[in-house]
């Protein structure tokens, strides 16, 4: 196409194309494209100080794999995510089921599960905190048990992933619940005209047609699990004795960029966080030809 | 037939409830402990209700932290990162899904690839920006991030490209040009996805942490998340205090979303889906 062949019309709405786009794009670009940039060449380069790098290689990519933290971090995050995510997706997934029954004060119960979603994680956490509080919290109390919740490195993480869990239950049954509410109900009725068990209905009709958005919820929650930040940081102070057995990856790099200021090898971090979701993503979308049923 | 659908009705009501108090213990927790005495926080065996209602821990919830700026600001914030969201990720929106313009496909993919990032990657170098502007401290620093939004565009494209392209040649030939198009006919048509963009976005910039800490450290200037996490290791044992500062810090949020409760679910389970 030549220029001279474009109608007047086309370039005018060309422009006007251009025009609508532009603070979004530059926006991007300014604030996200070249930081981008940036932090992968900050990754091999020594900070000095405002903002100031050196090149040094691949020396932060050395001395983070030699940091027996950094390895615990990476492991604390993918233990976080194998507690969270199934368990997580497997209760909201049955909340969904029970609110898509004819029930009652379905509004009710569908506002008081979705309710830690619009509260701050900072300060749910600080509750928790109280109950979990090993002399006086309310669960200890409750099943006359001494553990540690917060302070004992064993079960720190786990105590992190049961708030994780309640927290994002609401969330994920209401996406599962607009999955199952588009299930046509002549499946069912034709299922039990044929003598199809509840049970058998479920996994013949419910789990291959909720399938999609199982997969979604799946993928958002995995993603989410992997950047795992606030809750810990509201959890576990950087004083207390469980630190390196919950601190996620991210917790990590927080520390090691706007604490300890060393931006190179916090960027570093950044960067493998960035790889390993990478991964996770890929093999979800390998994983999911074997299950999720997009013939609907 | 009967006997079974009733037992199955009542294990229904029975997980729902049981799952509700679960849900909403933490909460209920939050308040009865917040008018309660240190030393009756700390009873064994616990009680339950506290045997007055204490003001007091809220007004040392309110002296040990400037809630007045820290309200003003997480409005603020909240104020201005939607505007902004809104405003630029519509126009973009639009844009995208009804404007023909050469290079389309390349622009849209740095809308797709913010997206996929972990904002996290983005974080220092943000920072030194802000700094490096002497914005550090201030309202604006809070909301530099979001001036744009990758996803507020990516998702009000999808409610452009809803949109039959009948209604835009009809406004054509009517005489309206791009712009008018966009304001008069198109835009009000996009008002359900433009709210569920709104909530997401407030909800978001309310529950964010990482930035506010690090972009505002005086105490001042921070927001409702980041000036609680201060408290993290104070008042360690100060329970009823910390329940008190938590409670105000919640109660905004809380308080819109039992007012608002069918956009809040809808919008953010909208954003979500999409």
């Amino acid at each position: 196409m030549k220029k001279g062949k474009i109608s007047t019309a086309a370039r005018r709405e060309q422009a006007w194309g251009y025009l609508m786009i532009a603070p979004t794009i530059i926006g991007l670009i300014v604030l996200n494209v070249w930081p981008f940039i940036q932090t992968i060449y900050a990754s091999f380069c020594k900070h000095l100080g405002f903002g100031h790098y050196k090149f040094v290689g691949l020396e932060n990519y050395v001395s983070m794999f030699q940091d027996t933290d950094f390895w615990r971090a990476t492991g604390n995050t993918l233990i976080f995510c194998v507690l969270t995510v199934p368990v997580g997706i497997f209760i909201s997934l049955l909340v969904a089921i029970l609110l898509n029954a004819k029930v009652k004060f379905k509004g009710g119960f569908r506002t008081i599960f979705f309710l830690p979603m619009v509260c701050a994680p900072a300060a749910v956490t600080m509750v928790w905190r109280w109950i979990f509080n090993s002399e006086y919290g309310i669960l200890n109390q409750i099943f006359g048990s001494h553990i540690a919740w917060i302070t004992d490195p064993k079960v720190a993480l786990i105590s992190c992933a049961i708030v994780a869990v309640w927290s994002s239950i609401g969330y994920d049954a209401v996406l599962l619940l607009s999955g199952l509410q588009n299930i046509s109900k002549s499946y069912y009725e034709a299922a039990s005209i044929d003598g199809a068990s509840k049970i058998t209905q479920f996994f013949k009709i419910t789990l291959p047609m909720v399938s999609p958005t199982l997969f979604v919820t799946m993928i958002m929650r995995l993603m989410t699990s992997l950047k795992v930040y606030d809750l810990i940081y509201m959890m576990v102070e950087e004083t207390n004795p469980a630190l390196t057995s919950v601190q996620s990856l991210i917790y990590l790099f927080y520390r090691e960029s706007f604490v300890a200021g060393s931006r190179g090898l916090g960027s570093a971090i950044a960067v493998w966080t960035v790889l390993i979701i990478g991964v996770a993503t890929v093999f979800q979308f390998i994983g999911q030809k074997k299950w999720v049923n997009y013939e609907v | 037939m009967k006997n079974s659908k009733r037992i199955s009705k009542i294990i229904t009501y029975a997980a729902l409830i049981i799952g509700s108090v679960i849900m909403i213990f933490p909460f209920v927790w939050m308040i009865l402990t917040s008018s309660k005495t240190v030393a009756e926080s700390m009873q064994i065996p616990p009680t339950i209700f506290p045997k007055h209602l204490l003001a007091e821990n809220f007004t040392d919830a309110l002296k040990s932290l400037p809630f007045v700026n820290m309200y003003a600001n997480t409005i603020l914030m909240i104020l201005f990162r939607v505007i902004f969201a809104v405003l630029f990720s519509s126009m973009a929106g639009y844009a995208f899904a009804k404007l023909k313009f050469k290079g389309k496909n390349i622009l849209f993919s740095i809308v797709l690839m913010q997206m996929m990032l972990p904002s996290q990657i983005f974080i220092i170098p943000q920072y030194q920006m802000v700094a490096k502007l002497g914005l550090a401290n201030t309202v604006a620093a809070l909301v530099f991030p979001g001036l744009v939004s990758a996803f507020g565009t990516f998702f009000l494209r999808q409610a452009y490209l809803a949109i039959p392209e009948e209604i835009g040649e009809a406004a054509y030939l009517d005489g309206c040009n791009q712009w008018q198009t966009f304001t008069k006919i198109m835009f009000p048509l996009t008002r359900s996805s433009v709210a569920a963009l709104t909530v997401f976005t407030a909800v978001f910039a309310y529950s964010d942490l990482m930035w506010p800490l690090v972009v505002n450290s005086d105490l001042k200037m921070m927001t409702l998340s980041s000036g609680l996490a201060t408290l993290r290791g104070q008042f360690s044992t100060n329970f009823p205090v910390l329940m008190a500062g938590s409670l105000l810090a919640m109660l905004p949020m809380v308080i819109l979303y039992l007012f608002f409760q069918k956009q809040f679910i809808e919008g953010i389970a909208m954003t979500g889906s999409k």
